[in-house]
């Protein structure tokens, strides 16, 4: 535990030193906090958007926002929480224009087709007990993603950014626009949504140990 | 005994309650409440089966050397990045535009009011029109190139593709602003082939400069499998049907006069 808290302070200062030098004029500087936070960034990118081609846009234009701001986050410490904090703003506006798109296309969308071909879940993988066992999980997967995919922009933004990533609430609020109670209620909101949208296909605990297949 | 709400019950999961050492008691003289925390608990679990792709051990080097091009000299000034040569170019691009649209507009300004609404919409049709077409044209250009590109002898190593790879990057950023353009306007048909082509873009500007024979073939059968550069064909096609259509029809002596008039 001590370790990892050390650790993140190495982080933090090292961060806060390349902050300096990127500052001072040495751009080099910012490749190592682009490289040190790119996968992190993607991370959330990819949960908030849903899929890998805005994920990627998401964390290049973070970067970028973040170089040409930089001048104001020279008083903070923590440049990860920052770059954080513009790529969550960046996916929200990416989330509202795919959101358009989507009215506006008849058509499936590209990577919904390609998400199928591609998808990890769709490659059937070698300990799978039985074709029922995959179907479902097939299935409860989809219907993960049509849950997560009919939040609003903000509940997603604060179930990804709380459940996934376990940012503050003041953080949440601060990308929502929003108090800190608001922000507590979009969290709920969106729990709650997943949760009337996925317990059909979700088997507790107890139904497992019902059934004696709890592992 | 008052049963824990909903509410209480995914703020105290999520770690956001402020009577957590209440609730907590409360769930473990509860069976009911922890019933209810199981089911939610149950979702919660699968949705954290849910996977994100990794984008691979070198992926801050590929995000650096897409970024790098297009950071100022100096961070923080933000007006500093649109001086910058592609960004310039692009906003010369947009002023371009603007200008063509204005400049046809006051041509075809003549007309009454509802004539004069009319034109202004077929001109800055016809000047995204065009706009389009010379920039499919040159993505198509690109990808002939591309996917004509082998290696000179059977030993060669590796082949240089870093020209396609700075056009493609270049492209990439002009992609953006029609798709957006194109979605602004209505045209999803336009948008949706320029959403394809902007992909295709990205897998080559994220190319290293220089490929194995193997990965150019594999870029190779990546463009092929999209059926990208046939796409871009027929779309450049309809474009220019568009941009036929959308030109004026000549008018006659006796119609101008009767315009001048007015």
């Amino acid at each position: 535990m001590q370790q990892s808290v050390d650790s993140a302070q190495a982080i933090a200062e090292s961060d806060a030193l390349a902050v300096e030098r990127t500052l001072a004029g040495d751009r080099d500087a910012y490749r190592v906090l682009v490289e040190r936070h790119s996968h992190s960034v993607f991370r959330l990118a990819y949960r908030m958007t849903g899929n890998r081609h805005d994920a990627e846009e998401v964390v290049q234009e973070a970067f970028l926002r973040g170089y040409q701001k930089l001048g104001q986050f020279a008083a903070r410490a923590n440049f990860g929480t920052w770059v954080y904090r513009i790529a969550a703003n960046y996916a929200i506006d990416r989330m509202r224009q795919r959101q358009k798109e989507n009215a506006l296309r008849e058509t499936p969308r590209v990577e919904d087709r390609e998400g199928t071909e591609n998808d990890p879940v769709n490659r059937v993988p070698d300990e799978a007990p039985t074709p029922e066992r995959l179907t479902q999980s097939l299935e409860l997967r989809k219907q993960m993603e049509r849950a997560l995919a009919a939040l609003s922009e903000a509940e997603r933004t604060a179930f990804v950014m709380r459940h996934w990533e376990g940012c503050g609430i003041e953080e949440i609020a601060g990308v929502l626009k929003s108090s800190s109670s608001a922000a507590k209620n979009t969290v709920f909101r969106a729990v709650q949504k997943l949760r009337h949208a996925l317990q059909p296909f979700v088997e507790t605990k107890a139904q497992a140990r019902a059934m004696g297949t709890e592992s | 005994m008052r049963h824990m709400r909903e509410e209480e019950l995914i703020a105290y999961r999520e770690g956001v309650a402020e009577r957590r050492a209440v609730i907590a008691d409360h769930l473990s003289a509860c069976e009911k409440c922890r019933a209810e925390m199981e089911r939610i608990e149950a979702v919660l679990a699968a949705l954290d089966t849910l996977p994100v792709p990794d984008p691979g051990a070198d992926y801050g080097r590929q995000v650096w050397k897409e970024i790098a091009p297009r950071l100022a000299e100096q961070p923080g000034r933000w007006w500093q990045a649109w001086f910058e040569p592609r960004r310039l170019a692009a906003a010369g691009g947009i002023v371009a535009l603007i200008v063509a649209a204005f400049v046809a507009g006051r041509i075809t300004k003549h007309g009454g009011i509802g004539d004069n609404v009319v034109n202004k919409e077929q001109v800055r049709e016809r000047v995204l029109v065009v706009a389009v077409g010379e920039h499919l044209g040159h993505s198509e250009r690109m990808l002939i190139e591309l996917s004509n590109e082998a290696p000179d002898n059977p030993k060669q190593k590796e082949v240089d593709i870093s020209a396609e790879q700075r056009r493609a990057e270049d492209l990439l950023q002009e992609n953006r602003l029609y798709r957006q353009t194109a979605l602004r306007e209505g045209d999803a048909g336009l948008a949706s082939v320029l959403d394809e082509l902007e992909r295709v873009l990205l897998d080559v500007a994220h190319s290293p400069g220089e490929v194995t024979p193997a990965q150019l073939e594999a870029i190779q059968k990546k463009i092929e499998a999209r059926g990208i550069l046939f796409k871009v064909r027929v779309v450049n096609k309809e474009l220019q049907q568009r941009q036929e259509a959308s030109k004026p029809a000549p008018q006659n002596d006796s119609a101008k006069r009767e315009r001048n008039k007015v």
